[in-house]
């Protein structure tokens, strides 16, 4: 069993919390001008990665409140708990430009 | 008119079935007095109603003036009831569910809900501090049952079923938390040293009584030597 650190109620077991996928997935900024591709993609593809994978969790049965979650997928390490709407903690936070690029590309 | 609406609740007051009743005698015969003494049972039908407001607005400040304060931090009571201990479900408490959720606790009765003018009963007294802002008012009554474990082996017989850490020195009286008991969502209240209030929902109540009975069953084998 995994102790995960609610951001309101502290440490609580992993059963109480459900997963929520990727953070940091950005609504398209103009969601009408993309193809079906773009779109199908922006909804169901998202990174499968080995190590550090930002995640967004909710404790189901405590305060009921999201956030996100850094979390190494082979050991399972949690390295961060930070809000919804932060920056990833281990990196710079993005530029609008940046956003805006990553946004259009997915 | 209004005379007939207390009338007709009246009549639906006597026909209501708590969601634990039927293992009343059960919870009677599961108790167990004496040193390693643990008891369960049902208080049914007390008023729930659902607040959310968003802690610092306006209507925070209201709500909170009506109720006497709305907890502002995890685990926190407030209210009148707050320092209630077992037995006596008399004053109106406020249990902190998040950071904009809370769920007001009182006697079941007209004062609670009741019908009469808006403001007269706790009730409408919430919906008119609410006014239509942003925030919430709901009754919920129905939603939960509220049983109470008591005794000295009361905390025991939750440990084996609450991952949370349940001692006094972590746990202290006058703290309500949202969390899970025997695999089922509940809000577990501690009202004093050896007494604890469990809100399941309705349709948990069942289950989480025969749980807990089972969970008690130990402490009335005679004890070997």
């Amino acid at each position: 069993m995994l102790l995960f650190s609610c951001p309101n109620c502290g440490p609580r077991d992993e059963t109480e919390f459900h997963y929520g996928g990727q953070a940091h997935v950005p609504y398209p900024k103009d969601a009408d001008a993309l193809t079906d591709k773009e779109w199908s993609e922006f909804l169901f593809y998202r990174d499968n990665t080995r190590g550090d994978f930002a995640e967004r969790w909710v404790h189901s049965t405590g305060c009921r409140q999201w956030f996100n979650m850094l979390r190494d997928t082979v050991s399972y390490e949690i390295k961060a708990v930070y809000p919804m709407g932060g920056s990833r903690p281990d990196q710079p936070p993005a530029t609008a430009a940046q956003t805006q690029q990553k946004g259009q590309q997915s | 008119m209004a005379q007939t609406a207390e009338r007709e609740n009246d009549v639906i007051r006597g026909l209501r079935r708590s969601p634990a009743g039927h293992l009343a005698d059960a919870f009677s015969q599961g108790s167990v007095s004496g040193e390693q003494g643990v008891t369960l049972r049902e208080v049914p039908f007390l008023t729930m109603i659902g607040v959310r407001a968003a802690p610092g607005s306006a209507v925070w400040d209201r709500l909170g003036a009506v109720m006497g304060g709305l907890p502002e931090r995890y685990g926190q009571v407030t209210g009148s009831g707050a320092g209630d201990g077992p037995g006596t479900e008399q004053g109106v408490s406020v249990l902190w569910l998040g950071p904009q959720e809370f769920l007001v606790i009182a006697a079941d009765g007209p004062n609670a809900l009741g019908g009469g003018a808006a403001g007269a009963s706790l009730l409408g007294g919430l919906l008119d501090a609410l006014a239509g802002d942003p925030g919430q008012v709901v009754d919920l009554s129905a939603n939960r049952t509220t049983f109470e474990l008591a005794g000295p082996s009361a905390r025991a017989v939750l440990e084996k079923s609450c991952a949370l850490d349940l001692h006094p020195r972590e746990f202290t009286v006058g703290t309500a938390v949202n969390t899970q008991i025997g695999l089922i969502p509940a809000v577990l209240w501690k009202v004093d040293e050896a007494a604890f209030r469990i809100f399941p929902r309705a349709s948990f109540a069942d289950f989480l009584g025969r749980w807990l009975l089972d969970g008690m069953r130990e402490y009335a084998a005679v004890e070997v030597p």
